[in-house]
């Protein structure tokens, strides 16, 4: 049994804790909105905030989530409520298939934590680490600079 | 197409195009909705299926709106005479007296709406051909995703008196509509084949061949295992555990391997080398007249997918016989033709779920055979299969490696009098039903192996394949162009978005830059000198002036995408300091009549940063024996701190046929890229990806 918290509520998983943190999480938990994508670590899809750090969650155990705090792209916001990054994203049509949006959001969320007034070089450094392959590069950074006024 | 009116007044439309992260589906609903009279809002779009809809082939080539826009129009303007008929009736009016505006039906103070009209639904099963899987609450999508609702009026009803009623003015077509489907996907909720969550699940994986001639020599007899042949998979309750059976499987494998890839650095020489099929793509009709001949040569790698999710599928075989199959296929109808070919079964549906972005043909119909291959040993249970990263970079079709020669001859003045273009490459399509054949990956590997032959090309009519905008749209006096396709090759090669165009438009745009540089002539006064066309001239203009034309180190691009569809300019500005980096792209382009601005500008964006990456950054690599880019290390992609600053001018045509955007960006990008990085650094780079290495070795 490992204790965590995810998006704010203390759960209790059964899994083997050597499990992928992401497999807990879409298949446990039926937290979907974090994505597959790797299995490295390597693109973003991903990416959850562990104790508010950006963590790819499909390479970090769940051992390493024990005692600590998930959030993942469905508690950005509670309820139906949404995170001002996510606003933003719609208000720029920050998309085309979506599938690297959660991971990307969860980066900007890091990012405005930390440096609420990013300049652009800031906010594309940030995302670095998150791949996409549709090519709206340009209009996230644009969201993300949008969510942080 | 299926227009049907429910008892809620919410109109579902199911049309043979699919989704594919390009935003099709939200341009449809708005010419369904201007269509109806309807609200946006009461426009539903239903995901393609089998059993239900129209067969409308496959979702490629750039052609959705410019195909399906036409009859979907009908087919709706078709139910809002019905209803119009219906309310005259009602109101003892002639139909041309009423109106619809926004889902209402008015004449003088009566007013109606399309739940009041339309018939009430027939109770049972949703119209389709019969025999047809069970599509009980059991074969929905877990909640979130979207699911079939019951039909109410049928457009295969003929209305009667039918009098087209006015619609009025176009309410959402021409309009920046947001996307539909994109608040779930921010949101996170589940919308994508990888959410599927149906009753009773089992988790599937297959384990590929280590490299594409590998078979299967030794493998411990395992109950866990399904075999056929050299195609190996396991299932489990859960994906971990799906993982660990794998890892164990691959472990436990013996394959035999050998070498049969070509030379990686020679691509040039293995495209060259017999057996070939010659395509006269354009032959002239004169003798080439006398001048000074100027050549060059262009290649470009072979270029993965790559989407950013691996590829997925589900299947469940019935009790009753029937499979029923998820995919995020391009093309329901062709893939359940593929499957039922390998099969040996015909009663199977296909439905489409969304995954994601599609680029062309990548896994996606490969990975539904192997999900019915398990799922056949899963006893009714359904079975959901998803690819690793690295299979999906070395095991899905690869856009083919292409070797091109332009011979040009110019007069005095340097203006072009003859144009000869050979093009050497791999066949550009290997989608199910090619050439007859289903070309599902998995088919190769089976006990009773299936023998595919090489990827083909689509027709002239369809676009064609290499040849795809090897016909300059200058006016060249003497022109001759001849493609030479591959038939012996051990790598796979399909459909990668714009196929041939990229690498030609590349070599075209290049070569016309080299020609206006020896003419001494500015390369915009040099194109415009050889272009008779008012709409490219017009696109050039705007890329050009929005620009600002005439500064150094800018570098044009151009084309009208298969000669038919969009023009396109691109004016590239690039840095190479350390790295070539693309600064910014300003791009003009003509679609005909737009339907959605935003979509169109999103859809240009994205090709001009996915061409950037292609062309700065992207080649398979290979050693003789394997594909050995099979992560995001060994084939890097394009990442936020690369890409451009990309400005998009939308030259609108207002009553013109609207041609798709999708693909039109991915040549002129490349071209501008390169003909920047040579007026940057006089450096000229004939052979793609443009890296570092390979423009110090131009300057040496």
């Amino acid at each position: 049994m490992t204790r965590l918290t995810v998006n704010g509520t203390l759960v209790e998983s059964t899994s083997d804790p050597a499990t992928p943190l992401l497999d807990v999480l879409r298949g446990e938990l039926n937290l979907v909105g974090t994505r597959f994508g790797c299995g490295t670590g390597m693109c973003g899809a991903c990416f959850v905030l562990l104790d508010g750090r950006v963590t790819p969650a499909c390479d970090t155990p769940l051992s390493a989530a024990a005692d600590r705090s998930v959030v993942t792209v469905e508690g950005l916001a509670p309820g139906d409520d949404l995170h001002p990054i996510q606003r933003a994203i719609l208000e720029e049509q920050a998309g085309q298939c979506g599938y690297c949006l959660s991971g990307m959001m969860i980066s900007a969320v890091a990012l405005l934590a930390a440096d609420p007034h990013p300049s652009e070089q800031a906010v594309a450094e940030a995302l670095d680490g998150n791949l996409c392959r549709c090519g709206v590069h340009r209009r996230i950074v644009r969201a993300v600079l949008k969510a942080a006024e | 197409m299926s227009v049907s009116v429910g008892a809620d007044g919410i109109i579902s439309v199911r049309v043979g195009k699919v989704e594919l992260g390009q935003g099709v589906l939200t341009a449809l609903a708005q010419i369904a909705a201007d269509a109806l009279g309807a609200d946006l809002a009461q426009v539903r779009m239903l995901p393609a299926r089998t059993g239900a809809g129209p067969d409308e082939g496959f979702t490629a080539g750039s052609m959705s709106i410019a195909r399906s826009g036409p009859p979907l129009r009908e087919s709706c303007a078709r139910v809002r005479a019905a209803c119009t008929a219906e309310a005259a009736r009602r109101w003892d009016v002639s139909p041309d007296q009423v109106t619809v505006r926004r889902g209402e039906f008015r004449h003088g103070t009566r007013t109606a709406t399309y739940a009041d009209l339309a018939p009430s639904p027939a109770p049972g099963p949703a119209p389709g051909p019969a025999p047809g899987p069970a599509s009980g609450p059991a074969s929905g999508l877990a909640s979130g995703l979207a699911s079939d609702v019951a039909p109410g009026l049928a457009t295969e009803t003929p209305p009667p008196g039918a009098t087209t009623s006015d619609p009025g003015p176009p309410v959402f077509v021409g309009t920046s509509v947001p996307r539909l489907d994109l608040p779930d996907k921010v949101a996170g909720r589940p919308r994508f084949i990888h959410d599927l969550r149906l009753p009773d699940l089992l988790h599937g994986r297959v384990l590929r061949p280590p490299s594409p001639a590998a078979r299967l020599t030794d493998l411990p007899p395992d109950p866990h295992v399904v075999r056929d042949g050299s195609f190996l998979g396991v299932l489990a309750e859960s994906e971990p555990e799906a993982d660990r059976a794998l890892t164990h499987l691959r472990k436990s494998a013996r394959w035999a391997e050998s070498d049969t890839l070509p030379d990686e650095h020679d691509l040039h020489t293995y495209l060259r080398t017999s057996p070939h099929e010659t395509l006269h793509v354009h032959t002239p009709a004169t003798p080439s007249p006398q001048g000074d001949l100027h050549t060059a040569t262009y290649s470009r790698p072979f270029v993965a997918h790559a989407s950013i999710a691996p590829s997925a599928a589900a299947a469940r075989w019935n009790p009753d016989g029937t499979l029923e199959v998820w995919s995020h296929t391009q093309g329901v109808h062709p893939l359940r033709t593929a499957l039922s070919q390998i099969l040996g079964h015909d009663r199977i549906e296909v439905r489409h779920v969304e995954g994601a972005g599609c680029y062309g043909h990548n896994a996606a119909d490969d990975v539904a055979l192997d999900a019915a291959l398990l799922a056949r040993e899963a006893h009714g249970r359904p079975v959901l299969v998803r690819w690793s990263r690295q299979d999906e970079l070395t095991w899905a079709p690869f856009g083919s490696a292409m070797s091109a020669d332009v011979a040009a001859v110019v007069d005095e003045a340097g203006m072009i009098r003859s144009w000869r273009y050979d093009v050497w490459s791999q066949g550009h399509t290997s989608r199910p039903g090619y050439a007859g054949a289903p070309g599902l990956l998995a088919g190769a590997h089976l006990e009773r192996p299936w023998t595919y032959p090489p990827a083909a090309d689509p027709p002239p009519q369809a676009g064609s394949g290499m040849a795809r905008n090897a016909i300059p749209i200058y006016d060249f006096p003497h022109l001759q162009v001849t493609g030479h396709r591959l038939l012996n090759t051990p790598i796979r090669s399909s459909a990668l978005r714009s196929l041939g165009a990229f690498m030609n438009v590349f070599a075209i745009e290049s070569f016309m830059d080299e020609l206006a540089e020896k003419a001494g002539t500015d390369p915009l006064t040099y194109r415009l000198a050889h272009l008779s066309d008012p709409r490219g001239q017009e696109v050039l203009r705007r890329a050009t002036t929005a620009a600002g034309w005439g500064r150094p180190g800018l570098g044009l691009g151009f084309a009208r995408y298969k000669g038919t569809g969009a023009y396109c300019a691109a004016v590239a500005e690039v840095e190479a300091e350390h790295d070539v980096r693309v600064r910014r792209l300003t791009i003009a382009v003509d679609v005909g009549q737009v339907v959605n601005p935003d979509g169109v500008r999103n859809q240009i964006e994205g090709g001009a940063t996915q061409a950037t990456s292609w062309t700065l950054k992207e080649r398979v690599r290979f050693d003789r024996r394997r594909i050995t880019s099979g992560d995001w290390e060994t084939y890097p992609i394009l990442r936020f701190t690369e890409t451009p600053e990309i400005t998009v001018d939308l030259v609108e045509h207002p009553g013109t046929p609207s041609v798709g955007a999708g693909e039109a960006a991915q040549g002129p990008v490349a071209a501008a890229i390169a003909n920047a990085l040579a007026a940057t650094l006089g450096a000229r780079v004939r052979d793609l990806p443009l890296t570092r290495d390979a423009i110090i070795q131009a300057i040496q």
